[in-house]
């Protein structure tokens, strides 16, 4: 063979092995980034500060706890919608609605997942949130209630995508039989598909999740940033501030190196470490379209 | 006893049933209602200057052109290189690598990329580009950071496309003496193209739309003139928005629905883009 081509080959081999090994490179720079930068507050700010319920960093009150609360309460309350609208979507789409519908249906769907948070965001701010404080006679809208609503909307199809991809791939005769033996069209589907399909809603589901906690724009801009502790069940109807939220809203201001900035860090670390945990528990639960899935949590 | 039982069964299904279609109703319906709000209450904004003219009046008139065109330089900052790196990677999962701890390591790396929150990115661009590497908050720096962001899209996307030219393609190509890399550059790479492409349209779109990753690392508040160079911050859609919506005293509406649907044309044209290149790609397939 020709020699040039053989070096050629051997040059190129190597730059595509590169590339391969890169996404394993990127994951281990951001986390050595995270953890440069995040851990001296660790030092600076002690342990028993940090776990407090007051953020109130102009004067060095570093309590992350209403924080993390405030995540908490949006991200419960999104999957409070996201789970049963998500997978009663995805079930229609799969079970119910003939084949045209579902056609047309579900690259809709996942429209609203290509649609940018700010733009969300934005209609939270002009149409949800006035309506929600006529509605609910709250002194504002920009509530929990406004985040959980818009990052439920967030989630879903993400949701639908992946648990109407699952309940697909539930062979046919699984319903055939269910059928044959004198279930219903309902019970089928309560007894058999669902629980056939149940690694898989249960993957949407864990995406889901992890869209929610990761959400920034669209929170920042409807729930009214107030770092509050979210003690009780009606703070879902009072503002509150998510860790995703105070990072994209104070990190423009801090400088460099300060206590400040490496706690914004420490919060970028955290949610990196949840991010991680969710995704390799999701990915872990054996799924037939695995594939799509990886597409579509993107 | 046995009449009794059927009835009920038959009632929960019709409950049960109407349940799940009111569900999918309530979700559908409001997709519908976000898209055409925007876009009855955009269009009247929309004109030439809207989109050719720079900002006047502390950005209360005038047009959006520098936000327009510095999402166009971010999204073609961010396929500079995304774009050839992806490829490279998913050629290397598809063609080259071996099923072993390595590969599942890169596979488990791809799903964690996908999944890190925006937010998380933009302080990591920060730290890498902007401080370490001394970028500085410029169209270079956003544009990298998009640019990992987008990775996982265009590597999992690409790769199903690789995958799906049939192994005789690479048989036939190998047995007429094609080395490795001729058979992937004659033969699978253009087979397996128009899948990348919309792969590659699907994630550049989302870093269109994105505002978090560029809030530390590129965004500028409001510019005077276009960025110059790449080293120089740029306006960009998305950010634009969440300025004039939240930052901006007594804005006028109307130039914020405006805004919201040049964001959303531009994102959902690429959309649109990428599914028509799906569907005759598919169409015209020899296998």
């Amino acid at each position: 063979m020709d020699k040039s081509l053989d070096w050629q080959e051997t040059i190129i081999t190597a730059v595509i092995k590169t590339c391969g090994y890169s996404a394993v490179v990127f994951v281990i720079l951001i986390f050595f980034f995270l953890l440069n930068e995040g851990i001296p507050a660790l030092t600076e700010v002690r342990l028993g500060e940090l776990l407090s319920t007051r953020w109130y960093p102009i004067e060095n009150y570093f309590g992350l706890l209403p924080l993390i609360t405030g995540s908490l309460l949006v991200t419960v309350g999104a999957m409070l919608v996201a789970i049963p609208f998500g997978i009663g979507t995805a079930v229609f789409l799969s079970e119910i609605a003939p084949r045209w519908m579902r056609e047309i249906l579900k690259p809709v769907v996942e429209l609203l997942g290509g649609l940018p948070s700010v733009v969300l965001g934005f209609l939270g701010i002009l149409v949800l949130s006035p309506y929600l404080r006529l509605l609910l006679n709250l002194p504002t809208g920009l509530t929990a209630l406004a985040g959980a609503l818009l990052l439920g909307g967030i989630a879903v199809p993400t949701t639908v995508s992946i648990a109407e991809d699952a309940l697909d791939a539930v062979p046919l005769s699984y319903r055939e039989g269910a059928l044959a033996i004198g279930a219903t069209k309902w019970q089928t589907i309560w007894r058999v598909t669902l629980p056939a399909a149940r690694s898989g809603v249960l993957t949407a589901i864990m995406l889901g999740i992890g869209r929610t906690i990761g959400e920034t724009m669209a929170v920042m801009m409807v729930t009214g940033n107030a770092p509050v502790m979210a003690t009780k069940l009606t703070s879902i109807f009072a503002p509150v501030r998510t860790m995703t939220a105070t990072i994209a809203a104070e990190m423009g201001e801090v400088a460099n190196g300060s206590v400040h900035y490496h706690v914004l860090f420490l919060i970028g670390l955290v949610l990196f470490l949840i991010s991680l945990a969710v995704n390799i528990t999701a990915s872990s639960v054996v799924f037939k379209s695995k594939k799509r899935a990886e597409r579509v949590l993107s | 006893m046995n009449k009794r039982l059927t009835f009920d069964r038959f009632l929960i299904q019709r409950l049960g049933i109407s349940l799940i279609t009111l569900m999918a109703v309530l979700t559908v319906i409001p997709i519908f209602g976000v898209f055409g709000y925007i876009i009855a209450k955009g269009a009247p904004a929309i004109s030439w200057e809207f989109l050719s003219a720079m900002p006047r009046e502390g950005m209360r008139a005038g047009g959006i052109l520098p936000a327009i065109v510095g999402t166009l330089y971010l999204t073609a900052g961010t396929a500079i290189f995304s774009v050839p790196l992806g490829i490279a990677a998913a050629v290397y999962l598809s063609e080259y690598a071996k099923e072993n701890w390595l590969t599942r390591l890169i596979r488990i790396a791809i799903i964690n990329l996908a999944g890190i929150p925006s937010v998380v990115y933009g302080l990591f661009g920060l730290g890498l580009f902007v401080l370490f590497l001394k970028f500085g908050t410029s169209i270079l720096s956003a544009s990298l950071t998009l640019s990992i962001m987008t990775l996982p899209v265009i590597i999992s996307a690409a790769e199903e496309a690789l995958r799906a030219v049939p192994q005789a393609f690479r048989t036939v190509s190998v047995s007429l003496g094609g080395t490795r890399w001729q058979t992937i550059r004659k033969i699978v790479l253009p087979q397996a193209l128009p899948g990348i492409i919309t792969g590659v349209i699907l994630g550049l779109e989302r870093a269109a739309g994105e505002t978090a990753p560029i809030l530390f690392t590129g965004a500028a508040f409001f510019l005077p003139h276009l960025p110059g160079s790449p080293l120089d911050a740029t306006m960009a859609l998305p950010y634009h928005l969440f300025v004039i919506s939240t930052q901006v005293p007594e804005m006028p509406i109307q130039i914020q629905y405006g805004t919201a649907l040049v964001l959303i044309v531009f994102v959902l044209g690429m959309n649109l883009i990428a599914t028509i290149i799906r569907s005759r790609a598919r169409a015209r397939r020899q296998w």
